[in-house]
This record gives structure tokens, sequence and C-alpha cells, in this order.
């Protein structure tokens, strides 16, 4: 798959602005400074909107002209009307989420498409950690000790995948890529997914 | 950008009052209650150079005790003592910049700031209104507005923009005319004011009604009710601000004396101050036009309009793109009643950008100079701009 390279966003967020179509209605959770809307409404013509908790980080994408709303997102998503969106983006975030299951009905509620992207708790690493060190893992995507990480949900790919079974969204989309959190680049993993990626990026709707 | 050219340096702009006239008689206004209004004055200021697709224009819509000097300074003020009210944010590579909008501030109706208001003479007594001057609105502030917008033949507005009272007739244009409204910045403002709100205002205009010198509003050739103002303003300005502010700038400190005094007089630092800023507002302010546009701004209700059946009101119309700004430590218009219109307009379909500011100055926080509100109204003005 070809990606777009002119730019210096997380690679998953790459791939995420990769599958969004040109000139749709876009709503990024946690937009932090706006790397991706402001991608996106550059080169897609899209209709961004973002939702922040930092004061400062929301000042920051209001001034380079993106719309903004600065509160927590589980909360502002409800003032939406039924797909408001084509697109919900939630980029490594649903690993911090309290009620993850609530918050992706809401998701799918308010979008046509709702793509995540999270932290694979099961990559080899990660495994071989807990084999041999008996000791709660720790990687570049996950640095935290127990008793300070954000991440308190523990998802791997083919939990998600059997979640969106259970649940009733179908998968549209998915990719497995290897990288890490702050870098710009990374490789697509097409084999032993669930082993060898350490992110994945999953686009789901709702089951008619 | 021009950020050495952030801070005043020289480059302040000299601007002069203006004056427009319109709804000469028979042709009166007819205000939101069915009275008639007529001949009507708005006085205002322009900053900046009109484009020539007349695309660049931004209007900025006072707050209740303010006037059309928004920025710069007079031509005979040439000592420099009295710059706009907003000069912070509105002058050449300021927060709206006038090297590339094209600015107007008008005074609203029923102020005493140069626009017609109940010390204005009424044309068929030869006498100052009075309580004869009917009731306005934020509606018809607004309305007043949008003729003088029509005067300087703009047909759209690049941004309306206002704080406070004046971001009650920044929302009033959005519903009215949204066609001409291209984006709308909304600060330390409310849909509707709360009962809190509205009891502070009857406080003032009570000071104001109990002193004998108002004499049911005729008191323009005799002496007027400046002890019933001055409570007023006080009462008005202890709202603006908020409780960090106040221990900040005055704690428990006392007034040029080591021990109380104990008499009724002046102890605290905070009593001698309110009373200064009450006697100030004295000088400049009427109090027949603080009756009005505290009624008015009480009025005001986004949800339910009153005035005109009773039909619920709502951001349907138009592509406007709105921002809305509320500060941490606004008590007057606490940021939850921002989240309210946030919520309308989300609900609406609306573009809105939203960010409360940590401040501890209170309501007063939108007035300050502030590098962060700077940033976002250039930037979000820019992008506007850039849409076209």
């Amino acid at each position: 798959m070809e990606l777009q390279r002119n730019t210096d966003m997380r690679y998953d967020l790459q791939v995420i602005a990769s599958w969004v179509e040109s000139g749709s209605r876009v709503l990024d959770l946690g937009c932090g400074s706006g790397d991706l809307l402001a991608w996106l409404t550059a080169n897609k013509k899209v209709h961004g909107t973002g939702i922040e908790r930092d004061q400062n980080k929301v000042a920051q994408c209001i001034a380079k002209g993106l719309t903004v709303l600065q509160g927590d997102f589980s909360r502002e998503v409800d003032d939406y009307p039924d797909k408001a969106f084509d697109y919900v983006i939630l980029s490594q975030t649903l690993q911090q989420v309290y009620e993850p299951a609530s918050l992706l009905y809401s998701l799918a509620r308010i979008g046509s498409r709702v793509v995540v992207s999270f932290p694979n708790f099961s990559h080899y690493s990660i495994r071989l950690q807990l084999l041999f060190r008996g000791m709660a893992p720790k990687n570049e995507q996950l640095p935290y000790s127990w008793y300070d990480t954000p991440n308190i949900r523990v998802i791997t790919l083919n939990d998600f995948r059997k979640f969106a079974r259970d649940v009733g969204y179908r998968i549209v989309r998915e990719m497995a890529i290897n990288t890490h959190h702050h870098e710009v680049t990374g490789k697509i993993v097409t084999n032993l997914t669930n082993l060898r990626a350490t992110y994945g990026i999953f686009s789901i709707e709702k089951d008619r | 950008m021009h950020p050495e050219r952030q801070e005043d340096k020289g480059t302040e702009l000299i601007t002069e009052k203006r004056f427009f006239t319109f709804a000469e008689p028979p042709e009166k206004m007819v205000l939101e209650n069915g009275a008639e209004l007529g001949p009507v004055t708005i006085a205002y200021e322009t900053y900046g150079t009109l484009s020539p697709r007349r695309d660049n224009a931004v209007l900025i819509a006072h707050a209740f005790s303010g006037d059309s000097h928004a920025a710069g300074y007079y031509t005979d003020d040439t000592a420099r003592q009295k710059p706009g009210w907003w000069n912070s944010v509105v002058g050449p590579g300021k927060g709206i910049d006038t090297d590339k909008h094209f600015v107007i501030c008008s005074n609203m109706l029923g102020s005493c700031m140069g626009s017609t208001g109940p010390s204005s003479i009424n044309p068929e007594t030869g006498r100052p209104y009075g309580l004869d001057f009917p009731m306005v609105t934020i509606g018809d502030i607004v309305a007043a507005q949008k003729r003088l917008i029509d005067h300087l033949n703009i047909s759209k507005l690049l941004s309306v923009v206002g704080g406070s009272v004046g971001g009650m007739q920044v929302l009033e244009w959005c519903l009215r005319y949204p066609q001409m409204v291209r984006s709308a910045v909304a600060l330390a403002t409310t849909m509707r004011h709360s009962a809190m709100a509205i009891a502070f205002n009857e406080v003032a205009r009570q000071a104001i009604m109990a002193d004998p010198n108002w004499n049911r509003g005729d008191y323009y050739h005799a002496n007027p009710p400046t002890t019933g103002l001055a409570v007023a303003r006080m009462v008005g300005h202890v709202t603006y601000l908020s409780d960090e502010a106040m221990r900040r700038k005055f704690g428990r400190r006392l007034q040029d004396r080591a021990d109380f005094s104990y008499e009724v007089g002046v102890d605290f630092e905070v009593e001698s101050y309110l009373r200064h800023q009450g006697s100030k507002f004295t000088r400049r302010f009427d109090a027949n036009s603080l009756l009005y546009i505290t009624k008015a701004a009480d009025y005001f209700d986004l949800t339910n309009n009153r005035g005109q059946g009773g039909e619920s009101r709502s951001f349907t119309a138009g592509k406007t793109k709105y921002l809305v700004i509320s500060y941490s430590s606004d008590w007057l218009y606490p940021t939850y009643q921002s989240r309210e219109l946030v919520q309308a307009l989300k609900r609406a379909g609306r573009d809105v950008s939203f960010c409360e500011i940590e401040a501890d100055a209170g309501h007063d926080a939108f007035l300050l100079p502030d590098e962060r509100l700077r940033n976002i109204l250039r930037g979000f003005l820019d992008g506007v701009a850039e849409k076209h």
C-alpha cells in the first residue's frame, strides 16, 4: 500500500490519513496539536473537528485555523447528531478509556466509520517479558509501570477482532504495523500480526 | 505575522468618532416591543482599510458600558492617554490585525457614548428622552448595527467579535443575519442570563432608582443620581472580578492606615478601590443607559424569544464558523454557560471551536492583554479569510 511520505506525522496517523476519503467529515478525538487534522484539511479538504483536553494544545489548534473543542471527548461526543461524521478517529487512546464498549457505541452512532489504533499487547517482546521475567511488561509502546500507567486496558489484535464480532461491528479495514510511539516511519506487518505488530489500526462500522 | 510589532511601539492607530443617522421620521425604526424610534444615530469608529472586494470587515460589539473607541487614540489625544478599550487586541499586527482587516466598532443603541439613548434629545419634546425612551433589546441593538453595516456597503462580515454583552450581540447577529456572518467570536458570554446575573443587575438598578436625584429618570437639567450610579458600578465591578483576583489585588490590606478606624468609613483597600471605580464611572456614564442596557441583557434569551411569539430559536441557517471562549475564573458567565452554547451549536451541526482560557481575573479577563487570546484570534481570523 502506498502511503504519503511527505509528512512528519506519527506513522499510525499516516496510515489513518491514507484511509480517509477526500472531502469527508472527520472527528479526531484527542487531536493533540492537530497534526492529523491539519494534514487532512490541507491535503484532503476534509471538514475536520478535533476534541482535546489540554488548553494549550487547543489554543495551538485554533491558532492554526482548525476547528477544535476543549473538553473530555467521552462526554463531548454525546452532543452530536447521528452520523454527523464520515470518520471518527480514536488513535492510541482506546487502551486508556474506562468504558471502551460504551464509547465505541457512541462513536459508531455519530460516525459512519470509526477508526481506532492501539498498541498490541500480544507483541512477542511483551509475551517474552512476561514469560521469562514474570513481571508486568514494558516496551517502547507501553513504557509505564503497573502503578503509573494510563493504559488501563490490555488489548491485543485478536481481542479487538473478537470484540468487534461479539458486539456487532464489521471490520471494514485493518492494518498491523511496526513502529514506535513518536517515530514517523514504520512498516506494515502482514504475517503473524498478533505476534509481530506493535500497533493495530481498525476501521469499523456498525452492522446494519 | 509581525511579532516585533506585537507590543505598542509607535505604530498606533489614530482614529476619530463618526456618526451615522437613520430612521428619520416618518421612517422610524420599529423596535422588538413594537415601539417606534427615530431618528437614530449610531456612533462608530473604523480601523484599517476596506479591501476592494469589501470582504475583510470585522465588526466588534462592545460590552455593556463600552463605547465605539475600541482601539488606537483620538486625533486630539496627543498625550496618548486614552487608548481604545481593546487596544491590546485590535491594531497593526495584533490579534485582530488592522493591517489585514477593516475593523468597525459602534456604540450600542441605548448607550450614552454618541449613539441614541435615554440621554438623547427627544425631537418631539425638545428635551432628553429619560424614561420616554423605548425599551430596546439586544435584537434592536443588532438591528441598528446592521443598518450601519448596510450604510458602509458591506454585504458580508468576515467576523463579528464581542465579549460579555458584546458576545450576546455576536450571537444575535448569527441568528438574525446568518448569511452576512462568515465567522463569530463569542467571548465570556452566555445564551441567557442566570438568575444570579439578573439579581446583580437588579441590585444595580435599585441603587440608581433609590437615589432621590434619579427623579424617575428626569434629571438631565438637575443633579444626576451619581450616588446610585456609583453604587451600581461597585456591584457590577465585583461581578467582573474573582475571589482570586481580589485576594491578589487587595487581600485584607488597609487603605492609608495602620489599624482599623472603628468608624464606618473606608478601612480596606478594596473599599477604596470600589469607591474610586464607582465615582470614576459617574463621570462617563448615564444612569438611565445603565437601566436600559442591563434590562436588554436580562431579556436576552437565545433559547426562547419571548419578544417574537415565544418560538424557540436555533442556529440552523448559514455557514458561520464559531469560536467560543470562556475564562476559568468568570463567575458571572461561568464556563458551563459557554459549554451550553457550544452544545447547542454542535447539535445544530455548526462548525464550532471552544477554548476555556485559564485566568484568575474573572469576567474581565477578556479585556486584559493576553498572548493566548491574541494568537487564537489571529489564527482563527486568518483561517476564515483563507477559506474565501
